[in-house]
């Protein structure tokens, strides 16, 4: 099913004003429902070389798969659902791929990255993360973080170490407890959410909720509904403005109506004809 | 490279870079570093510096040589150590320190915290916690210490550059706030609700009607700029319709957006 017409999307990256380089990579396919966001780090500039690995092999891998069937199908023998299972599956073989470029080639030893990965079908994303790049949702007026990070800041948070306010000015912001390409194997994060039209879906690296309040976020966003392209670059613009010690990077989805699965013959059939 | 920041009752009078290889201090002029004090001898102190390294030797001077509180004669210089002499302060930033400015940027590199490394943190902290080492506060520290400890040394391991763990936390991200800046306000200048006056305290302001016409006014610390967000006519600025970009707003610009004019303008 071409999801084109379901979705609005639009992204920008940009390297910040301290780095001298884009360690981040962003990857949009709104025929199938895909979009994908990637925060590099470690190597001697292999962080960039990690994040495009990333985003590379997951969008093409998921065209591929999604070619030969359906992620709202359930799997006869496992009765797992087959959309999550891929998702699962090509960030595996991401992670096996960064993991083995880093094992041989020296310059890219350590390198690794974080990951956000959302796929839309039948009126439902699933959500796949890694590390501290995140996934936030713009709906009915309430902006709410969807994804927990996989850092240490969370991890002192969760256990009441710390409270949020506090993790604010926390020391250790750059802790990651889960990425891609580290380890041989990786157990990605993967949740499904219903999904309405009229959300507005923003994945970002933490160069951007680093150095902006989730609050500043939602108002840019809802503020700039209208216009998405014009909302990325202002999300980029206030990072920058608050100093952009990091490399910032957005992706906005918005919903523009349903699309429930076509399932059935006839229903294919409409759906051809549409 | 090394240098020395001279200060008098807290205030600071210069810095001294440690280009050569003797820098000598005194009251006399012929020293480097001259301070006209009486409390300060002639040829007080030299500083000898090889290659990183800093020695400071007292050259036998009246009043003697305080470091750190204690009077010395020869002392090698560390970071951050504080020279007194008489009424002056000299303070040491050693060269690992200086040249730290430039990397402050790579504390902020996202760096993996392993699953057994957080286990040997937590336990640590456990540890800690259990010795009863007062209260949460000081648990929360502890763990957060060993955490970074064992990170520094996986990450060593691990081959990846840890120059960042020795330095000092970088300033809070968002708690600077907005810089000081003069606050603008709109007037409306016609429609229904001419005369009405509204600030931008917000960093983002709507105006017009949604579906039709929707421009925002951005805060930002450079100043005030418009933006247009929807409608097949961009708003117009003294007259002159503004571009896709953002357009930067002058003190008394006169915006024109559905039909409705307004001045912008900037409150003391």
């Amino acid at each position: 099913m071409d999801l084109k017409q379901t979705f609005d999307i639009a992204s920008a990256t940009d390297p910040g004003m301290v780095r001298s380089h884009n360690e981040d990579s962003v990857a949009a396919d709104a025929a199938n429902g895909l979009v994908v966001l990637a925060d590099g780090m470690g190597g001697y500039n292999a962080g960039e070389v990690a994040s495009g690995m990333a985003t590379t092999v997951i969008i093409t891998e998921m065209q591929q798969m999604l070619q030969k069937a359906q992620p709202y199908e359930v799997d006869p023998k496992t009765r797992q659902q087959i959309g999550k299972r891929m998702v699962r599956e090509q960030v595996l073989k991401a992670n096996t791929s960064i993991y083995q470029a880093a094992q041989s080639q020296p310059q890219y030893a350590g390198m690794g990255t974080t990951l956000v990965v959302c796929l839309f079908y039948d009126n439902k994303v699933l959500v796949a993360h890694l590390g501290d790049s995140r996934l936030y949702l713009a709906r009915d007026g309430k902006f709410k973080q969807v994804t927990r990070d996989h850092s240490l800041l969370q991890e002192q948070i969760d256990s009441g170490l710390i409270s949020p306010a506090q993790a604010k000015n926390a020391q250790h912001k750059n802790l990651v407890t889960k990425a891609l390409g580290i380890d041989p194997s990786v157990e990605p994060e993967i949740h499904e959410y219903p999904v309405k039209p009229g959300d507005i879906y923003l994945l970002c690296s933490d160069g951007l909720c680093d150095m902006v309040d989730d609050e500043d976020i939602g108002m840019a966003v809802q503020t700039f509904a209208a216009n998405l392209e014009m909302a990325a670059s202002h999300l980029v613009q206030m990072a920058n403005d608050n100093g952009g010690r990091d490399n910032v990077s957005v992706i906005l989805v918005r919903v523009l109506r349903e699309y429930p699965a076509a399932r059935g013959v006839m229903a294919k059939v409409f759906a051809w004809l549409k | 490279m090394a240098k020395l920041i001279l200060s008098m009752d807290g205030l600071v009078l210069k810095e001294i870079p440690l280009t050569k290889e003797r820098t000598t201090i005194g009251r006399k002029p012929h020293n480097d570093i001259q301070i006209d004090n009486l409390a300060v001898s002639g040829e007080h102190a030299v500083i000898v510096t090889i290659l990183n390294d800093s020695f400071l030797e007292d050259l036998g001077s009246t009043n003697g040589t305080v470091v750190n509180g204690n009077a010395i004669k020869k002392h090698f210089l560390q970071n951050n150590d504080v020279i007194e002499l008489g009424k002056y302060k000299l303070k040491f930033v050693g060269e690992a320190a200086a040249a730290a400015g430039g990397e402050k940027a790579d504390f902020e590199k996202t760096m993996v915290l392993r699953p057994s490394q957080m286990k040997a943190a937590a336990e640590q902290a456990k540890a800690m916690a259990a010795a009863g080492a007062s209260g949460a506060q000081s648990a929360a520290v502890a763990a957060r210490a060993a955490a970074v400890q064992q990170v520094a040394a996986g990450a060593t391991a691990a081959g990846i550059a840890d120059k960042d763990h020795k330095l000092p936390p970088p300033a809070p991200a968002a708690a600077g706030g907005r810089p000081a800046q003069p606050l603008g306000a709109i007037q409306l200048l016609s429609g229904a609700n001419a005369g009405k006056e509204l600030e931008l305290t917000k960093p983002l302001t709507t105006l017009g009607k949604p579906g039709l016409q929707v421009a925002v006014l951005t805060r930002r610390p450079q100043g005030y700029f418009i933006t247009h967000v929807e409608g097949a006519n961009r708003p117009a600025v003294n007259g002159q319709q503004i571009g896709p970009a953002p357009t930067a707003l002058k003190d008394h610009d006169v915006i024109e957006l559905a039909g409705v004019k307004m001045e912008f303008f900037l409150k003391g």
